[in-house]
């Protein structure tokens, strides 16, 4: 019979799980009942075990390395206390977020374990055996795996799962059964100082956003009266983001000109960057504007349910198949337009 | 020189992001048709690396880079006649197969092996650079995975940034959520670093870097070693393109007000 142990961490207030960890538990929990498996939910953090209160409706045993030393993100430390987490629960399956934290040690506590890792997994399936989906060559083309050998890890990616939400008042930590695990950690040779936003003039990345709004190089080439307007452009982008709360996500084009010393919108950075090397964002709906080519349309926005785009082509291949609307217009006219109406609250 | 770095950068080359792919089943799993026909580029997070060693090995002399790649070492030689221009290095390379279909614990197995041997290494001063993900598996795990096997413990994925200091400790910044990067300082080598994108622009070809490099490349290629991947356990039940293709409204003859005025009450749909 199977071992089911998931792995989670606490946010960035030290005392509650993260949301990509509580996805993970949803799916671990899903899997555990389909396979008939004995479940375990280690969790990470300063405080660990306030956050662990929140998983008493479970039912699965409660591991949790908890301390100061595990405050911050950092590879010894988080790589110890996974590998002890996992040497407690004596697991077979280990499910985790693939979130920045355990994307970073994941792989070397299976390796530790004499495990397997499989990373960037959509859907967990299976009743007899487990089988995962994930993505190869940048979401281009999608497969179903499934391996022999044990322990094996599986990352799953955030948004592919609903959050555990534990019932209103369950979270009682005091009554809550947690085993605390001890962790022998090296000396450290690394200190997290901080974290720091890009330099820009708002907060444009926003993962939780309900839109992704993905700008193209058309917004800074010249328009229809000869010349270019990118000031015009970055306003118009930023009061979009401002009132409707969308994400930014630009094309390679767009963010590759700060190096061309061409005039670029001073806000977008290659952390904004969507398709082959950037971010595949999961959003409910994305809107496309002055993008021509193939990695904003059929990679970085592989995850987005409702696709618009706002395009002057309309030849262009890229979109047909791809969004569910394109309008044939100038992006510039209808973003103002559209920056009123939200603006204004008005339809 | 306190600075003087072995820089190891594990870099692997991918399809050209231009081609179309279409998944067949080969004789040992899932394949790409016509692969060893399709154009070939250096995996691009690997490629930064690349730029950013080459960077951080010009700004500390006595420094020493390393490229190691596995990869079918006729593809690798095309791929070489470019990347050689770009950065001086000394390849080191495994002759076998690039597919994302392989696994990634059996490639870091070769990696680490082929690092582990090289000539001239100190291990106390490496910096062991690749990308924090590929373009074919995407996996992200492989540099962990090589860094464990050389016992490295202070490991960074998603660097954009490194800041090395006189002392040898480095600042390095790693992208986190929300658009974020966590700022850590580590004591100095041995350290792994997955990049992302870096801030460095790809430089340009500079053909006297390329006569330097080839001198090295083209014998490195001669002596590269076959390495077979084991599959571990790692079974293949589907392999598919996307299927879903989407119905397309296409608005030609609309006002930017009444497009504005659709998107408006798009947006506000719960």
């Amino acid at each position: 019979m199977e071992s089911i142990l998931i792995l989670t961490h606490v946010d960035d207030s030290g005392a509650s799980l993260a949301k990509s960890s509580l996805e993970a538990v949803t799916a671990g929990m899903n899997l555990a009942a389909r396979l008939g498996a004995q479940l375990s939910i280690g969790v990470v953090g300063a405080d660990a075990l306030s956050a662990a209160g929140a998983l008493a409706q479970t039912g699965a045993r409660l591991l949790a390395v908890s301390g100061e030393p595990f405050a911050q993100a950092r590879y010894a430390s988080d790589a110890a206390a996974c590998e002890a987490l996992c040497r407690a629960a004596q697991a077979t399956i280990v499910i985790a977020p693939g979130s920045a934290r355990f994307t970073r040690v994941a792989a070397g506590v299976a390796f530790r374990l004499g495990g397997f890792i499989d990373t960037h997994i959509t859907a967990i399936g299976g009743t007899e055996n487990v089988e995962a989906s994930r993505w190869f060559y940048r979401q281009r083309l999608e497969a179903l795996i499934s391996r022999d050998a044990r322990p094996w890890f599986l990352l799953l990616d955030p948004g592919t799962n609903p959050a555990f939400e534990a019932a209103p008042g369950s979270a009682n930590p005091s009554s809550v059964d947690v085993e605390q695990i001890a962790v022998e950690l090296p000396a450290p040779r690394t200190t997290v100082t901080g974290v720091r936003s890009p330099v820009q003039s708002a907060q444009t990345i926003r993962p939780d956003a309900k839109l992704l709004f993905v700008a193209g190089a058309g917004w800074t080439k010249k328009q229809p009266d000869g010349q270019v307007h990118t000031t015009e452009a970055a306003s118009l982008i930023l009061d979009f983001l401002t009132a409707s709360g969308a994400s930014l996500g630009s094309s390679k084009s767009l963010v590759d000109q700060t190096g061309e010393n061409q005039q670029v919108l001073p806000f977008l950075t290659h952390m904004n960057q969507i398709g082959q090397t950037g971010a595949t964002p999961r959003h409910r709906k994305g809107l496309s504007t002055c993008c021509h080519g193939e990695e904003p349309h059929v990679v970085g926005w592989r995850f987005i349910t409702e696709r618009r785009a706002i395009s002057l082509d309309p030849n262009c291949g890229w979109t047909r198949g791809k969004a569910d609307v394109v309008y044939i217009a100038d992006a510039f006219q209808v973003m103002a337009e559209l920056n009123g109406l939200l603006n204004s609250g008005q339809g | 020189m306190p600075n003087a770095l072995h820089i190891v950068v594990c870099a692997g080359i991918v399809p050209d992001p231009l081609q179309t792919l279409e998944p067949v089943s080969g004789p040992s799993g899932p394949a790409l048709k016509n692969e060893m026909a399709l154009p070939a580029v250096l995996d691009p997070w690997a490629a930064s690396a690349l730029y950013e060693a080459a960077n951080l090995a010009a700004k500390n002399p006595g420094s020493k880079l390393w490229l190691v790649s596995l990869a079918p070492k006729a593809k690798l030689q095309q791929v070489m006649m470019t990347i050689a221009q770009k950065a001086s290095f000394e390849l080191v390379a495994v002759d076998g197969p690039s597919s994302g279909f392989t696994d990634a614990h059996a490639t870091a197995a070769v990696l680490a092996e082929t690092i582990a041997a090289l000539p001239g290494l100190d291990r106390e001063r490496l910096l062991l650079f690749g990308g924090w993900e590929s373009a074919t598996r995407g996996a992200g795990v492989t540099l962990q995975l090589v860094g464990e096997r050389l016992g490295i413990t202070d490991q960074f994925q998603g660097v954009d940034q490194i800041e090395l200091r006189d002392d040898g400790s480095f600042e390095v910044l790693e992208r986190i959520e929300g658009g974020r990067h966590q700022v850590s300082v580590c004591a100095g080598t041995p350290a792994v670093l997955g990049w992302a994108t870096g801030s460095l622009a790809e430089p340009r070809n500079n053909p006297q870097i390329g006569m330097a490099n080839m001198r090295g490349i083209l014998p490195a290629l001669q002596k590269a070693k076959p390495a077979q991947l084991v599959a571990n356990g790692l079974s293949y039940l589907s392999v598919s393109l996307p299927k879903a293709v989407r119905t397309t409204r296409v608005e030609k003859d609309m006002s930017p007000k009444t497009i504005a005025g659709e998107l408006f009450a798009w947006l506000r749909e719960e």
